[in-house]
């Protein structure tokens, strides 16, 4: 039977996805221009492995493969783990990834909006755990280094791990400004000194900084359009860069500006796109900030002291688990029942 | 925009709110029109939030416009009126514009054209107490005309020191719905006349009027015609934005202050009307005429758009015919678009709720896209005017997990449908929601269904245990009878012997009692079953005689009823479904008999009488 309310507002879940996606296209754009068409090679790689899985378990699970294959969510999921992907990565890879990450972190659990773990995040991590060799072998931006390769170079790499002949990976490959940091810091390295390699720009890595700027333009763009709630990136780069400022300030020799963690590694991706994820966060105004605090601080932990050079994936992951419990202890009061909730609060 | 800013400070937003398109300039342009005087109306007896009115009138009656035809039955019900003149020719279920489209019992009243109106007196209100004002307007069947027809007299009265605010509903902020912009800018001055007594009747300090600010002309109307009131009163310009009509969110945006549900705005100092009811208030005490049309919004799929003073009962078959229907109205909505209903056919009458009527077309409104999964993206919480949470309530609804709903607030949930109308996943939540509070109720209800069918159970077990118990007591009395007169016969052995067998007999009445008690103990504590019983037995046995003489009987004849009941179901159980089909036919045709006979049987006394008064009007004529 048809009932109230007769009117809908038509925005549909394929136009929200759509509009994260766009909301992607500036930061690939400078991606591409920065690091060659590999960029591109996973993101298609990606997903074309992500629609074909999706469709492959809506089929396994009795499920309508039209709307769903074509609701954007397996393509937003693709495109962000593969944003966080080198981008000289072997073809495999990201096809792994992308099939575990839709099958395993989303169908598993029972589909789109059930899913507990962000599922980009999901494949990713496996990814670094299982192959961390291979998961850190960034070439370096165009550049940096006096040799690149071109755009036919990439995809045989990428695809049959081939090199044009006299030209081994090393030759082409960099470490991330993040990872960089922190190993000649293990090498007692002078942070001034550091920063003087030509990996480093202004303010972050010189490409990456660009790209993450590129990435806080989508993510202003998706605040303009109401998709995301203010609250999660503005607590997370605060909290990420408060905690910053606070070791830097004490000690800058050791520890990098909070303008550095905004701009490196995946901070500004996260923030606009990866925390922002409605599915795998509390949705309470006050749980929406105390899960964003949190990832910032784990965030900043991970990256400094953990074993890893970023630590977007792994705090999102983390505090994915306790967003349940975020939610159910954040509970706004009512209309009207404002008072009540206090009152109760007082007595116990 | 000036006039909005200086306006800005009087006024408190509410949470949440949507903005659906408005459509209302296709109605609020053409002023209130009469509507038709249709040949049959069909009023429904059940136009306010209590109790169905009772019918004072029979199948034949001749009734004049105005006149009560039902009266209130209880406090929470409110009189109604024949709507035109003519004749009653039916007082049966019909379908009501409800829903469900479950029958209700209407008065059916065929129209003699003539309109003749009842004596009307003005009531005298000023020298009236609370109790006679109040009767007087639930015999004028005043109720509450936004659409939750609540009778008005029970909000009159009950503050001993006067309000702190009175609250006149005029937002109107469902798309499509006009008929209180027209009212308010043709009748402005009859409205705050009513205003004038309420504000009298409850003593208000204060009187806010609030309208949205997309019925300019009816801001500027209110505003002329409340010019000189002798009381602060003002018409508050609230923004555009649904549910500002909504009884709980007007008053938080005129006085900043949340009524929750389960309390009643007057504890908070504060009483709200719908403008459209203020107006009859008006009608009702100044003029004597009882609430019998209401201006109703047909627009819509129809060919003039517009607002139609019409009276209740009007077939909306035939207001549509008024405002010209087009041919491809594939249903009609009762109400405004968000939170209206389709009724189940044209064929029901008016009520008091009826503010508007939209014939709804695929053009008009495309059929709703499938629902895709939610993705808690948390826009239905930005728009809830309640401040749930409904992505977690419609979780807990899907999964049955209705006592978390409850402890969400779910019955805070007003069901304005603001939630529904902004996800993105085309999720129907308020279905979820009116399919959570159904599923509670429908539990509370069998669980009290349940704690009765026990305690009559209990009890049952109880009596019969008595009525052993009594006769056994009976028989001891007969016996101790019988052993005195063989006493007195002197026989020592035989005494011995009697003796014996009462003490046997006792014994056994106690290991008898014993193992009832134990028996009881799942139901009831073993000494509440038990203390009867040592009681019973050292009361005197005469004084339980004549009770028990009369209980076994009955006892006995409940029983075989009981048994016949259960063999009946036996033999229902062991027929199949045709015999069971044809059998209820059979039943069912038998009661259609006896209907049809009594019917009959009164049609033809009706005509008797009838014939008998004409005759003797006849006579007096000639």
């Amino acid at each position: 039977m048809n009932t109230s309310p007769f009117f809908i507002k038509p925005t549909p879940l394929q136009v929200v996805m759509f509009k994260v996606a766009l909301a992607l296209v500036p930061a690939i754009a400078v991606y591409t221009y920065s690091f060659g068409i590999g960029v591109l090679v996973q993101i298609t790689l990606a997903t074309i492995a992500a629609l074909v899985t999706e469709a492959f378990c809506l089929k396994l699970r009795n499920y309508p493969i039209k709307p769903f294959v074509t609701d954007g969510s397996a393509i937003v999921t693709a495109w962000l783990m593969a944003l966080s992907f080198p981008p000289l990565a072997p073809w495999w890879m990201i096809v792994v990834a992308a099939v575990l990450s839709i099958a395993l972190a989303k169908h598993m659990y029972g589909g789109l909006g059930q899913n507990t773990f962000n599922p980009a995040m999901v494949g990713f991590a496996i990814m670094i755990v299982s192959f961390p060799a291979q998961m850190s072998r960034w070439a370096a931006p165009f550049g940096v280094l006096p040799q690149s390769l071109d755009w036919s170079a990439q995809l045989s790499w990428i695809f049959t791990g081939h090199l044009p002949a006299g030209l081994a990976f090393d030759a082409i490959a960099s470490a991330t400004p993040l990872d960089t940091v922190k190993t000649q810091l293990m090498q007692h390295a002078s942070m001034s000194h550091i920063f003087q390699s030509p990996l480093f720009g202004s303010i972050g890595g010189i490409g990456t900084e660009w790209i993450t700027a590129a990435y806080l333009l989508g993510g202003l763009y998706l605040l303009w359009q109401k998709l995301i709630p203010w609250q999660i990136p503005v607590t997370f780069l605060a909290v990420l860069g408060g905690v910053a400022g606070i070791f830097h300030l004490v000690d800058p020799a050791h520890y990098t500006s909070p303008l550095f963690h905004w701009f490196s590694g995946a901070a500004m991706l996260g923030a606009f796109f990866i925390v922002t994820d409605p599915v795998t966060g509390p949705t309470t105004p006050l749980g929406r900030v105390i899960f964003a605090a949190l990832i910032g601080l784990l965030t900043y932990l991970i990256r400094v002291f953990g074993g890893y050079p970023d630590g977007v994936a792994f705090a999102v992951l983390i505090m994915n688990l306790a967003a349940p419990f975020i939610d159910q202890y954040t509970q706004p009061a009512v209309f009207g029942r404002k008072g009540q909730q206090k009152k109760a609060g007082a007595q116990s | 925009m000036n006039a909005r800013a200086a306006l800005a400070a009087t006024f408190f937003p509410f949470h949440g709110g949507v903005h659906p398109p408005e459509h209302k300039d296709e109605s609020s342009g053409s002023p209130i029109v009469a509507g038709p005087i249709p040949a049959t109306l069909v009023v429904p007896l059940h136009q306010s939030i209590g109790n169905m009115a009772k019918a004072l009138v029979n199948v034949g009656d001749v009734v004049l416009k105005g006149q009560m035809i039902a009266a209130a039955d209880g406090t929470v019900s409110a009189a109604v009126h024949a709507p035109t003149s003519g004749r009653i020719v039916a007082i049966s279920p019909q379908r009501v514009p409800h829903p469900s489209g479950l029958l209700e019992y209407c008065i059916t009243l065929e129209s003699d054209g003539a309109d003749r109106w009842i004596e009307r007196t003005r009531f005298d209100w000023r020298n009236a107490d609370g109790r006679a004002i109040r009767d007087y307007l639930r015999d004028m069947g005043v109720v509450g005309l936004g659409g939750a027809v609540f009778p008005s007299h029970l909000k009159i009265g009950g503050a001993k020191d006067g309000l702190d605010t009175l609250v006149i509903n005029a937002a109107e902020c469902e798309p499509f719905i006009t008929c209180d912009d027209r009212l308010m800018r043709e009748r402005a001055s009859q409205i705050v006349e009513g205003i004038k007594i309420l504000q009298q009747l409850l003593q208000a300090r204060e009187v806010l009027i609030g309208v949205e600010d997309n019925k300019p002309e009816a801001v500027d109307a209110m505003r002329a015609a409340i010019a000189g009131c002798e009381f602060k009163i003002d018409v508050v310009v609230v923004p555009t934005l649904y549910p500002s009509g909504g009884a709980k969110q007007l008053i938080k945006l005129l006085t900043n202050k949340e009524v929750p549900s389960g309390v009643r705005s007057t504890d908070l100092g504060v009483q709200c009307f719908n403008v459209a009811t203020v107006y009859t208030i008006y009608r009702a005490i100044e003029h004597g005429e009882p609430v019998i049309s209401r201006v109703v919004t047909l627009t819509g799929n129809v060919e003039r758009p517009g607002n139609v003073d019409a009276l209740i009962g009007t077939p909306i078959a035939d207001l549509l015919a008024f405002a010209g229907n087009k041919a491809d109205s594939d249903s009609y909505i009762y109400g405004g678009p968000m939170m209206g209903f389709e009724i189940p056919g044209t064929d029901v009458g008016l009520s008091k709720a009826g503010n508007c009527i939209i014939a709804k077309s695929s053009g008009l409104f495309p059929p709703k896209p499938a629902e895709m999964p939610c993705i808690r993206c948390g826009k239905c919480a930005d728009a809830c005017p309640a401040e749930l949470q409904p992505m977690d309530l419609y979780w807990f609804g899907k999964s049955k997990n209705f006592g978390k709903a409850q402890e969400r607030n779910l019955f805070d949930c007003i069901e304005c449908g603001a939630c529904a109308y902004v996800c993105p996943s085309n999720i129907q939540l308020v279905d979820y929601f009116r399919f959570s509070k159904s599923e509670i109720w429908a539990a509370e209800k069998s669980k009290k269904a349940a704690d009765q069918a026990r305690e009559r159970h209990e009890f049952r077990q109880f009596r019969e245990e008595r009525e052993k118990r009594e006769k056994a007591e009976r028989l001891a009395a007969k016996a101790a009878q019988k052993h005195e007169a063989a006493a007195s016969s002197a026989d020592p052995a035989d005494a011995e012997r009697a003796a014996k067998i009462k003490a046997a007999m006792e014994r056994a009445a106690a290991k008898k009692a014993e193992a009832a008690a134990q028996a009881g103990e799942s139901a009831a504590p073993a000494d509440a079953t038990a203390a009867p019983v040592t009681e019973a037995v050292a009361a005197p046995v005469a004084e339980a005689a004549p009770v028990s003489q009369l209980d076994p009987e009955k006892a006995e004849r409940i029983r075989a009823a009981m048994e016949k009941r259960a063999a009946e179901k036996a033999e229902q159980e062991a027929m199949s479904p045709e015999e069971k089909a044809a059998r209820e036919a059979e039943k069912k045709a038998k009661i259609e008999a006896a209907m049809a006979a009594a019917a009959a049987k009164k049609a033809a006394k009706a005509a008797e009488a009838a014939k008998a008064q004409g005759d003797q009007a006849d006579g007096s004529g000639a």
